[in-house]
């Protein structure tokens, strides 16, 4: 591998005496798709907390292009190039489709506070330069029809692609994406699944939260299986899938779930 | 006519228009009085619209802001010989000074602890404003001395109402500004989700400050216009049930709108001038109307009829 992008190394954090997240390790490279896979409860939500700084590991460090991290808070981590979605929609509902991307685009706005209160004629520049990448961006998920319409009032597949949209705003070298297929049908997640593919390609880092097998077997460079906190098992999709201690902690849960799914 | 619904100029020639028309329609110096209050709350009330409305954080001490403003422009005259409009400039900086401070620690509050510290605030500039009689006159309060703007006097109903309009149209021109700005976007975005807003890069904190303190200058221009047009202020103008009607009428008017903050504004300093003949029931039926309207027009006056209009064009 070449040098890595992200270097995440014995991170850990404990909530109340449970470790939710420990001594995990891992490192993805730019144009790599690295899925984070594991049961219910593993901890994958809380790494990628964890790696965004949302929460304080009580050991361990992050580092991106080399730079530690570890300390930085999190909205400054966006600007050295991080960006994610979230399992549980956090969308902007009041606002448009458009708006949230807009919203996502802030980084690269150069307005000051003052200039936005005296609506200087700078703002309206920004506003329609900010815009114009906020519509290319919802073309690019297939939103650019819903690119007006309240967020609040757009079908949840629309919600999961206009998440990545937002966060691809920021022009991330790293996205951590958390199950942005899931609950989404087969059409949409082949849609996402596409999407994704096209993101690492145009040199991004992807690591990826993913129940869906499918999707995790055909798109990952490298897996990891996480258990109770603990790294399970590393490596190419199809070495996992064959490691027998995965299937006996993991797959077995999987098939579960789709049983609890089959009888609704 | 959707678009017009929509522009971000509509609300602010609207309320030009309707302060041309006031004075034609009404011009006894009681009615203009009664106008200028109108706009001088409307001010104080959009400051919060925008920390409320945009960005979702509540003040139930925002009376603390305006006594500040008011107390600026009588104390400094009256104890330091100051310009009178000099001292409205400096309140509205003390008062946001006094936001920047208060709010750091506040902030990181949310829901009902925010709205309880913000409280704890507004009650602590009320005492203050009680007991420093030296200072502030104690609960009597005290004279204002006359503002004097470029040489001109500025007295009688008509030329306080022009000016408070005035002042009125430059804070809805502002917050209007803001609306539509990146700052603006970054407001209504934590309101929505902190976590997500965050995630977009923004410093949630630090917008989160910047549009209290807005609203607190906002609320202390109020103060200090309230202040000289009656030529006298108490420590009522800081008063709790004063920050709850600021609250209330930023509510009614449909947390957010501009138009909508003016139109309630209007209702709740003109209701109580007609409801004067209720006498000591007065309160409740003030208090009546404003559940009535929250029953009819629950997202407040102007989203509620905007619905309504759009929902009926084609
Ligand atoms: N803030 C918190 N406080 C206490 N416990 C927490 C917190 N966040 C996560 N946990 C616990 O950490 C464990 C891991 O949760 P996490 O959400 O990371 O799992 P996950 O792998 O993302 O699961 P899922 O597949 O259901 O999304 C769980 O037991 C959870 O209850
Ligand atoms: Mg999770």
């Amino acid at each position: 591998m070449s040098t890595p992008l992200l270097d995440v190394s014995g991170i850990g954090i404990a909530f109340g005496g449970v470790r939710a997240v420990d001594e995990v390790s891992f490192k993805v490279a730019t144009g790599e798709v690295f899925s984070i896979i594991g049961p219910n409860g593993a901890g994958k939500t809380t790494l990628f907390n964890l790696v965004t700084g949302i929460y304080r590991p009580s050991r361990g460090t992050v580092r991106l292009d080399g730079a530690d991290i570890t300390a930085v808070p999190p909205h400054l981590r966006v600007r050295s190039g991080m960006a994610r979605t979230f399992q549980n929609l956090q969308i902007f509902f009041r606002m448009t489709a458009v708006e949230n991307v807009m919203v996502g685009c802030a980084l690269s706005e150069r307005t000051s506070f003052l200039a936005d209160l005296l609506g200087l004629p700078s703002v309206f520049r920004q506003n329609r330069v900010t815009r114009a990448k906020a519509l290319a961006l919802l073309e690019r998920v297939g939103l650019a029809d819903l690119a007006e319409a309240p967020a609040g009032a757009l079908p949840y597949g629309a919600l999961k692609r206009l998440e990545i949209a937002r966060a691809l705003a920021a022009d991330p070298k790293v996205l951590l994406l958390d199950e942005p297929a899931a609950g989404c049908n087969a059409v949409e997640t082949e849609a996402i699944d596409n999407l994704i593919a096209a993101v690492a390609k145009s040199g991004v880092a992807v690591v990826l939260i993913e129940h869906d097998m499918k999707l995790v077997m055909k798109i990952s460079d490298r897996v990891l299986v996480l258990a109770q906190g603990r790294p399970l098992a590393e490596g190419p999709p199809r070495a996992v899938r064959e490691n027998p201690q995965v299937i006996a902690a993991y797959l077995g849960d999987i098939g579960s779930r789709e049983a609890d799914r089959a009888h609704g | 006519m959707k678009a017009i619904l929509r522009s971000r100029l509509t609300p602010l020639l609207a309320l030009a228009l309707v302060m041309a028309l006031v004075p034609m329609i009404a011009p006894t110096s009681f009615h203009l009085r009664v106008a200028a209050l109108v706009w001088i709350f409307s001010l104080a009330a959009l400051g919060l619209t925008i920390l409320m409305g945009y960005a979702g954080q509540v003040s139930l001490g925002h009376a603390g802001f305006l006594g500040i403003g008011a107390y600026a422009v009588a104390i400094g005259p009256a104890r330091l010989g100051l310009d009178p409009l000099l001292c409205l400039l400096l309140g509205a900086v003390l008062s946001g000074l006094v936001a920047w401070l208060v709010g750091r620690p506040i902030l990181r509050l949310k829901g009902y602890y925010l709205a309880i510290a913000t409280l704890g605030f507004g009650v602590i500039v009320a005492l203050i404003l009680h007991s420093e009689t030296e200072l502030t006159g104690g609960p009597d309060g005290m004279s204002v001395a006359r503002v004097t703007l470029f040489g001109w006097r500025v007295t009688g109903a008509l030329n306080w109402y022009w000016v408070s309009a005035g002042a009125l149209l430059v804070g809805a021109l502002l917050a209007l500004n803001i609306a539509a700005s990146p700052t603006g976007r970054a407001l209504r975005a934590l309101h929505d989700s902190e976590v997500a807003a965050t995630g977009a890069g923004i410093d949630v904190s630090a917008k989160k400050l910047a549009a209290f303190v807005l609203a607190a200058v906002y609320a202390a221009v109020a103060g200090g216009l309230l202040a000289a047009m009656n030529g006298l202020i108490t420590p009522e103008a800081a008063s709790f049930s004063h920050s709850v009607e600021l609250v209330a009428m930023v509510i009614i008017g449909g947390l957010g709108s501009v138009f909508g903050t003016v139109l309630g504004a209007a209702f709740l300093v003109v209701l109580p001038q007609a409801l004067t003949a209720f006498q000591e029931y007065e309160q409740a039926v003030l208090g009546l109307l404003i559940m009535v309207f929250m029953i009819f027009l629950p997202q407040g006056i102007v989203p509620s009829l905007r619905a309504l209009i759009e929902e009926r064009l084609p």
